[in-house]
């Protein structure tokens, strides 16, 4: 029997606290654990007399319904709140690990790089390599991207768990509690050295990946090359 | 540096005959003949990018940022919104097409 009714499609008279206290649901307890799907009734064996018949048949336990209602019914819709309101960017079909990007925008536009997989936050994990073009390992964002239809094969390369959103978040800088010696210093920028733990992190999945891009001819120049536009080439004419 | 957009001209404002609005800017992108090949550049960012007398933060050049909204007509015109107006010099004027954010 139906507890609710429906003001206009999805929306219900009663608040979501009203119909739980009309269905009575305090006296139910959940404990999160699905209920226990009772055996399927096993088909029965009738036989059946009559040569041309076949001897016996099976019959279900339960019998198909004598009516199907004329009109679809609705299915639920899906709500958005699942996983905190969280929902997962969708990777472009095109992109596949392996495959080369161009990039767009940023310090590397122009820029051929591998794309490795794609992290927690939705963004693309993606290297030059290093050694080839410059590029080193990064994070960008897929709309900043063009997939191009070349493809490195990455079968043997495994990248190591430990390049997540949480590697690429700048070090929180401390608050400037007021230093007036810093304040007043040459104005020279004290170049901070790139840390030496990185850069190893960066030879060892380079190691790998410039591996499976030497067995194809080229790909490397390929990719240490910067893609641009001349005249005569239109973005929506080209394949790429 | 390579050139990473679609070249494009700024050809007026939307307007009827004798109204126009100005919010709304009227592109002609370099290469594009019909409303098909406009369909890749929607929603695309351009750039109207100008000098000035003045330096800002220690650059002359000076940018006015906007989106391809829709196509215009049959022929591959674009419309397109800034976040400040254009300014009526800048009808002729060339504007970069960013190919970002990218579909492809």
């Amino acid at each position: 029997m139906a507890r609710n009714q429906d003001v206009a499609p999805h929306v219900g008279k009663l608040s979501r606290s009203a119909l739980f206290a009309k269905k009575g649901l305090y006296k139910r307890k959940f404990d999160g654990k699905p209920a226990a799907e009772a055996p399927a009734a096993a088909p029965k064996e009738k036989k059946i007399g009559g040569k041309a018949n076949g001897s016996s048949r099976l019959i279900p336990a339960i019998r198909a319904p004598k009516f199907y209602p004329s009109e679809d019914v609705k299915a639920p819709k899906i709500s958005r709140k699942a996983n905190g309101g969280k929902t997962s960017t969708k990777l472009r079909s095109t992109i596949t690990p392996g495959t080369v990007l161009i990039l767009l925008a940023g310090r590397f536009r122009g820029k051929r790089v591998v794309f490795l997989n794609q992290l927690e936050s939705g963004l693309l994990l993606v290297t030059g390599p290093f050694k080839v073009n410059g590029v080193p390992v990064r994070r960008v964002n897929q709309a900043y991207v063009i997939a191009t239809s070349t493809k490195v094969d990455l079968a043997g390369v495994e990248v190591d768990a430990k390049f997540n959103d949480a590697y690429f978040t700048k070090a929180a800088t401390s608050k400037r509690a007021g230093t007036e010696a810093a304040f007043f210093k040459d104005g020279e920028k004290e170049k901070k050295e790139f840390p030496a733990d990185k850069a190893a992190d960066q030879k060892s999945l380079d190691k790998q990946v410039i591996a499976a891009i030497k067995k194809t001819p080229n790909l490397d120049k390929y990719l240490g090359a910067t893609f641009s536009l001349t005249n005569g080439q239109f973005p929506h004419l080209l394949k790429f | 540096m390579a050139r990473l957009y679609a070249k494009g001209r700024v050809t007026g404002f939307k307007r009827g005959k004798r109204n126009q609005r100005v919010h709304t800017s009227l592109l002609q992108i370099e290469g594009v003949a019909n409303q098909e090949e406009a369909q890749f550049y929607l929603g695309k960012r351009v750039a109207y990018v100008y000098t000035a007398q003045k330096a800002i933060g220690g650059s002359k050049v000076r940018i006015i940022w906007g989106k391809i909204s829709r196509p215009h007509g049959n022929s591959g015109l674009v419309r397109s919104k800034f976040r400040q107006n254009l300014p009526a010099k800048a009808f002729g004027a060339s504007v970069r097409v960013m190919l970002y954010p990218s579909t492809i």
